[in-house]
């Protein structure tokens, strides 16, 4: 770890001011010198393995009262950047009219780590490829941009089949925000220029040729609230990983319907672990709407979910794997009581 | 008694709280990062990005602009130290690769520089800012890496002195009516005990202190000593607690006495406290395995021919490997048997010990394979085994000193409920999951070494046992205060164990299971010297005779002793008619069929382990069965073990609850070798991937449903005085072959290759 100074911000305009002042203009958010601090839970990891250099850190945690609430309405869901993934994942409103939500939280990291972290980290969390976190290799675009990717050829079973491109394969490991790009979540940002709405789809962004920019997010502006329009009791979050908990997804389906009379009105997919960032699969969607569920449709989904997928040496079962737990997910979704 | 504290059978010891138990709990207990040096130089390691290859140059002056850099060493600056040989050569060291001589690098994560400074925090990131140029040469990673050697075992590894035949294999699998031939390959795998491999060392004028998480103070102390060209009387290791050893901590690895010798120059103690995934470099790991099994058997079960080949990986440097065709050869009854250990060099670190080395990658081949046989015969596996059990060993002809196999094999599949197994595989399922279940024989040899001790009693029965023996967690403080408490007829709250530190009485190794034997065996006979002592003192008429020296105890004669009748002896009249305050005795304790130089070796740190098959006339092995529950999801077939049962024979247990406990956490990390386990190698670059405990997966207890043990009743006294059989590393040995044996009846899926993941399942 290198030596840091740290600030707290009492204000979401203090906040805003700190992280502005020190951001060097031509810097990309994840190089950014000055660096929010929430929960702590990826920024502090990756300071000490020394991915993440910031020369300054401005501790957004008392912004928590502003910034925590959790607010279930009968148009749809507020929840704060700085509310705890252990609190929205216990709520028992959430818990009823957005599963897709409470069990994509419960089913992420473990206790402690969902005690300390929170929502607006989680979705800003970073990839776990081994290469990214390991200094000591050179070549990783994402972190050392223009230095190639050792993930590629390398040990990649981890790594993302969707929304790849010949720099970057790194796939985005976070759970929740598969539940909310399903649900088509705002996200609300606070800024120099106060705060701004846009849908959480527009947040991330595909790795394309610049992986070290992640996200739409401008140095100084900071993640205040989520808004998910609707309820959506009728939804699941399907995780398949290599132990019982505390384990990221090899494969998941965030899967949310609205299903009337034995007809799909509407249908929702959000897959995780397989792509490079928070990823919906619309043209599945598609195929379900106006639909009667059935093993043959789910399958014809669950094709359609993968059909531009790309496996690399070590990740391609992901694409049998996802297609499976996209299957599996909707027919939960179908049978499911509510 | 609670599940935890299992009622004592016949020949067991009272399961009594962990000696350390409260200290643990309450944080009390120190490791060797916790011990307080006066003015400590905090050092960091640099370790290498390349397997193969050269330093070109190192660019320091980022690094030394980090306030409270003190120094940083790099084989251009480096302290000289003397070579030292393999452990399994008459040394001590774990490798004999060297960091600091020269630029040149043998392997990946390599130490090559070492930061000094005021803090840990400068340390670190002046280690950060080192900047290294390399001239990188491609390295050969492992089995399928081009530029690796191949070659027989036998001759380059002195341990390994016999490929184990007898019979003629060729001839007799030729000819056998059901014929099996199958590959298995088992991973590298590391052993991230909980704490890390900290090191701090402390002079004192000539003298050395070194606080290090050790297996072996005595190995630790000559080893050091060796390196630094010191008299070994001048070197303490100090370690009363060690957080976990299986093996990693078993031989002296090149850190210490770098560290050592830097604390020397500088005049200042210095702490190390290396990172998580320097651990998986700077120590050893398990060895990757490729083998290939072949059996020929009668159509009624009866094994004829049985060959068991293996290829270990090892470094360019070391001739490592764990040969496990000592056991595999000699567990079933096999006229005709045929082995090979070979072993692979490539661009690696050498391989070390891990908890039962041989035995767990040797046996899962050889307990899937008995599987397979079962399956080809259409016969219940655990009749298979029936039919070939046997009392005495194929090779040598020497007979078990005893053997509850299939006690165990009945005891436990009673238990897990065996018989409501529909055998046919995919016969079982509930919802989603697929369920299968497995079994598989597991074994450990019993062994001892030489081990010294000394005990003192004062008139109040206040005891005193010093051994320089080591608690890794296992329970060694207990079940010698134990030992002591009982021979000697005093409370054990009054019996006070000290260990961990070279400047006890020696003890063997804590490794290959060896400790509470040889520990308590030394004990015991030093109680007895005692009780000799204070009888003959006591009672002058009648100290000879040897019922009195069986049944006498002291003071507080045990309820068992009283209720036979027994006089307990007067400890005050004792002491009275010795004169004096205190009664101490030191005494050196062999097995049988120790070679000459035992005694010598045991003050020199040198292991000399007695036992398993390398006994004089018979063979000592504990027994086990391992039956599993596993499920495999139908949709993402992902696998999970809810169950599982072990049934365990070991001679006496001297506490039930320790016991309970080794073999408890043997069954989990079994489960988690044949499910989780693996490093990952990059082929590319020969370095490891997965190198922390995010990605290095190891159970958590959501994995961990249900897991009985049951330990059996079992006498035995032709292996030791105090009839003990090691079973530290009995319960992991058959877990792998276990599992996927019932993954090959949930699924009908014969998996070979170790870890098994969801991708390797198709259902
Ligand atoms: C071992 C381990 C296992 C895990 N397993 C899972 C898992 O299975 N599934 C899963 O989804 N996650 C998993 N995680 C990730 C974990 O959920 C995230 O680390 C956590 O949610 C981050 O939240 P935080 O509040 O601690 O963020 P921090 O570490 O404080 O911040 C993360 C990043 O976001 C920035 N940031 C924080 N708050 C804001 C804001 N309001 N606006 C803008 N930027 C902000 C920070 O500057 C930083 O760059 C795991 C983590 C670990 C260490
Ligand atoms: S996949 Fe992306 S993050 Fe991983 S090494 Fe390649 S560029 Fe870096």
């Amino acid at each position: 770890m290198r030596p840091f100074s740290y600030q707290r911000a009492t204000d979401p305009d203090m906040a805003v001011q700190a992280l502005s002042a020190a951001a060097a203009a031509n810097n990309p958010l994840t190089q950014a010198t000055a660096q929010p601090l929430a929960g702590g839970t990826t920024l502090i990891d990756l300071m000490k393995l020394d991915v993440t250099r910031p020369t300054a850190i401005v501790d957004i945690n008392p912004l928590a009262q502003a910034w925590s609430a959790i607010e279930p309405g009968s148009d749809g869901l507020r929840l704060g950047a700085l509310a705890k993934m252990s609190d929205v994942a216990a709520h028992a409103e959430i818990q009823r009219n957005y599963p897709v939500i409470a069990n994509s939280l419960k089913l992420a990291a473990s206790a402690q780590l969902r005690n300390m972290a929170t929502l607006g980290g989680n979705v800003m969390q970073r990839t776990r490829c081994s290469y990214f976190r390991d200094v000591s290799y050179e070549n990783c675009n994402k972190r050392n941009p223009g230095s190639g990717c050792a993930a590629m050829d390398g040990v990649n079973r981890m790594h993302a089949v969707l929304g790849t491109s010949d720099q970057c394969i790194a796939t985005y490991p976070g759970d929740f925000a598969q539940a909310l790009i399903a649900l088509d979540a705002v996200v609300e940002i606070t800024g120099k220029g106060g705060t701004r709405s846009m849908s959480f789809a527009e947040l991330h962004k595909a790795p394309g040729n610049s992986p070290d920019i992640e996200t739409t997010l401008q140095p100084g502006e900071l993640i205040s609230a989520f808004s998910i329009p609707g309820r959506w009791p009728r939804s699941v979050y399907l995780k398949a990983r290599d132990r019982q908990s505390y384990e990221f997804a090899l494969s998941s389906a965030a899967i949310a319907l609205d299903v009337q009379g034995g007809t799909i009105r509407d249908a929702r997919v959000g897959l995780g672990g397989v792509a490079t960032m928070p990823w919906r699969a619309r043209e599945a969607e598609a195929l379900l709407k106006g639909q009667k569920f059935d093993e043959a449709l789910a399958q014809r989904v669950a094709d359609a979910a993968f059909a531009d997928a790309r496996g690399r040496r070590h990740n391609s079962f992901k694409i049998a794997l996802g297609k499976r737990v996209v299957a599996r997910a909707l027919q939960q979704a179908v049978t499911m009581e509510i | 008694m609670t599940a935890a504290a299992p009622s004592p059978k016949a020949n067991m010891g009272q399961p009594v709280p962990r000696y350390d138990a409260a200290a643990k709990v309450t944080g009390r207990a120190t490791y060797a990062s916790d011990m307080p040096l006066d003015n400590p130089a905090y050092a960091f390691l640099v370790t290498s990005a390349i397997a193969k290859g050269r330093i070109d140059r190192f660019d320091l002056d980022e690094a030394k602009g980090v306030r409270g850099v003190i120094e940083i060493v790099t084989h251009e600056n480096a302290p000289k130290l003397k070579e030292s040989k393999l452990f399994s050569n008459g040394g001590y060291a774990g490798t004999t690769i060297q960091p600091l001589k020269s630029a040149d690098i043998a392997h990946d994560g390599e130490i090559i520089a070492v930061v000094v400074a005021e803090s840990y925090e400068a340390a670190r990131e002046a280690a950060n800012r080192v900047k290294v140029s390399y001239t990188a040469t491609a390295p050969s990673a492992s089995f399928d890496s081009t530029g690796t050697t191949t070659a027989a075992a036998k001759g380059q590894n002195a341990q390994f002195k016999e490929d184990p035949a007898v019979g003629d294999f060729a001839k007799a699998f030729d000819a056998a009516e059901v014929k099996l031939t199958a590959a298995y390959d088992t991973p590298t795998q590391h052993h991230n005990p909980m704490e890390l491999f900290s090191t701090s060392c402390a002079w004192m004028g000539d003298n050395l202190v070194i606080y290090e998480g050790s297996q072996f103070v005595y190995g630790l102390k000559h080893g050091v000593a060796e390196q630094l060209g010191i008299d070994a009387d001048k070197v303490r290791v100090v370690n009363p607690y060690v957080g976990g050893g299986f093996g990693s901590r078993g031989s002296m690895t090149p850190r210490t006495a770098i560290i050592a010798g830097i604390a020397k120059r500088l005049g200042r103690p210095i702490k190390l406290v290396p990172t998580r995934d320097q651990g998986f470099t700077i120590t050893t790991h398990r060895a990757e395995t490729r083998q290939e099994i072949k059996l020929g058997a009668n159509r009624d079960g009866k094994l004829l021919a049985l060959r068991h080949e293996g290829a270990e990986v090892s470094s360019r440097a070391d001739a490592y490997c764990v040969g496990g065709t000592k056991t595999t050869t000699r567990l079933y009854a096999c006229p005709n048997v045929d082995s090979l250990v070979s072993i692979v060099r490539a661009d690696r670190n050498t391989p070390g010990f891990m908890r039962s080395p041989p035995e767990v990658p040797y046996l899962f081949a050889l307990e899937s394979a008995m599987d397979e046989l079962a399956v080809k015969l259409n016969m219940d596996p655990v009749e298979l085994r029936r039919i070939n059990d046997t009392n005495v060993e194929p090779i040598g002809g020497k007979p078990y000193t005893s053997r509850s196999l299939m006690a165990c094999f009945d005891e436990a599949a009673r238990a897990f409920g065996w018989a409501q197994r529909s055998p046919q595989p995919k016969s079982m399922s509930d919802g989603d999951w697929l369920i299968g279940y497995g079994c598989a024989a597991t074994c450990y040899p019993t062994q001892m070494g030489p081990s010294a001790a000394r005990v003192r009693v004062q008139r109040d029965g206040r005891t005193r046992v010093e051994i320089a023996g080591h608690e890794i967690g296992t329970g060694a403080y207990t079940v010698i205060a134990q030992t002591a408490a009982e021979r000697l007829g005093v409370p054990l709250e009054k019996v006070a164990v000290f260990m961990g530190d070279s400047d006890l009485p020696p003890a063997p190794v804590a490794g290959g299971s060896n400790s509470t034997a040889s520990t308590c065996s030394a004990v015991m006979m030093v109680c007895d010297q005692i009780r000799q002592r204070l009888f003959k003192a006591a009672m002058p008429a009648q100290s000879l005779t040897d019922r009195a020296k069986e049944t006498v105890g002291l003071g507080q004669t045990p309820a068992t002793q009283a209720a036979k009748g027994d006089r307990p002896l007067d400890i005050e009249k004792a002491f009275d008619a010795l004169g004096v305050g205190v009664v101490e005795e030191y005494g050196e304790w062999k097995p049988e069929g120790a070679p000459l130089d035992s005694f010598r070796a045991m003050h020199n740190g040198q292991v000399r382990l007695v036992g398993g098959h390398a006994m004089k006339d018979q063979i000592a092995y504990a027994f086990g069965a391992e039956f599993v529950e596993v499920r495999v999801n139908r949709f993402t077939h992902e696998i999970r073990c809810p169950r599982l049962v072990g049934a365990f024979a070991a001679g006496r247990i001297m506490n039930p609850r320790t016991a309970r406990s080794q073999l408890m956490g043997g069954l989990i990390w079994g489960m988690s070798s044949a499910l989780l386990e693996g490093t990952e190698i990059d082929e590319r670059n020969a370095r490891y991937v997965n190198d922390n405990l995010a990605d290095y997966l190891v159970p958590v207890n959501a994995d961990v449903a249900g897991v009985e043990v049951i330990l059996l009743s079992e006498q035995d006294d032709r292996i030791n005085p105090v009839g003990v059989k090691g079973l530290g590393e009995l319960a992991n040995v058959g877990t792998n072959a276990a599992i996927c044996n019932a993954i090959h009846h949930a699924t009908g899926q014969r998996i070979r290759k170790l870890p098994v993941r969801l991708e390797n399942i198709e259902v």
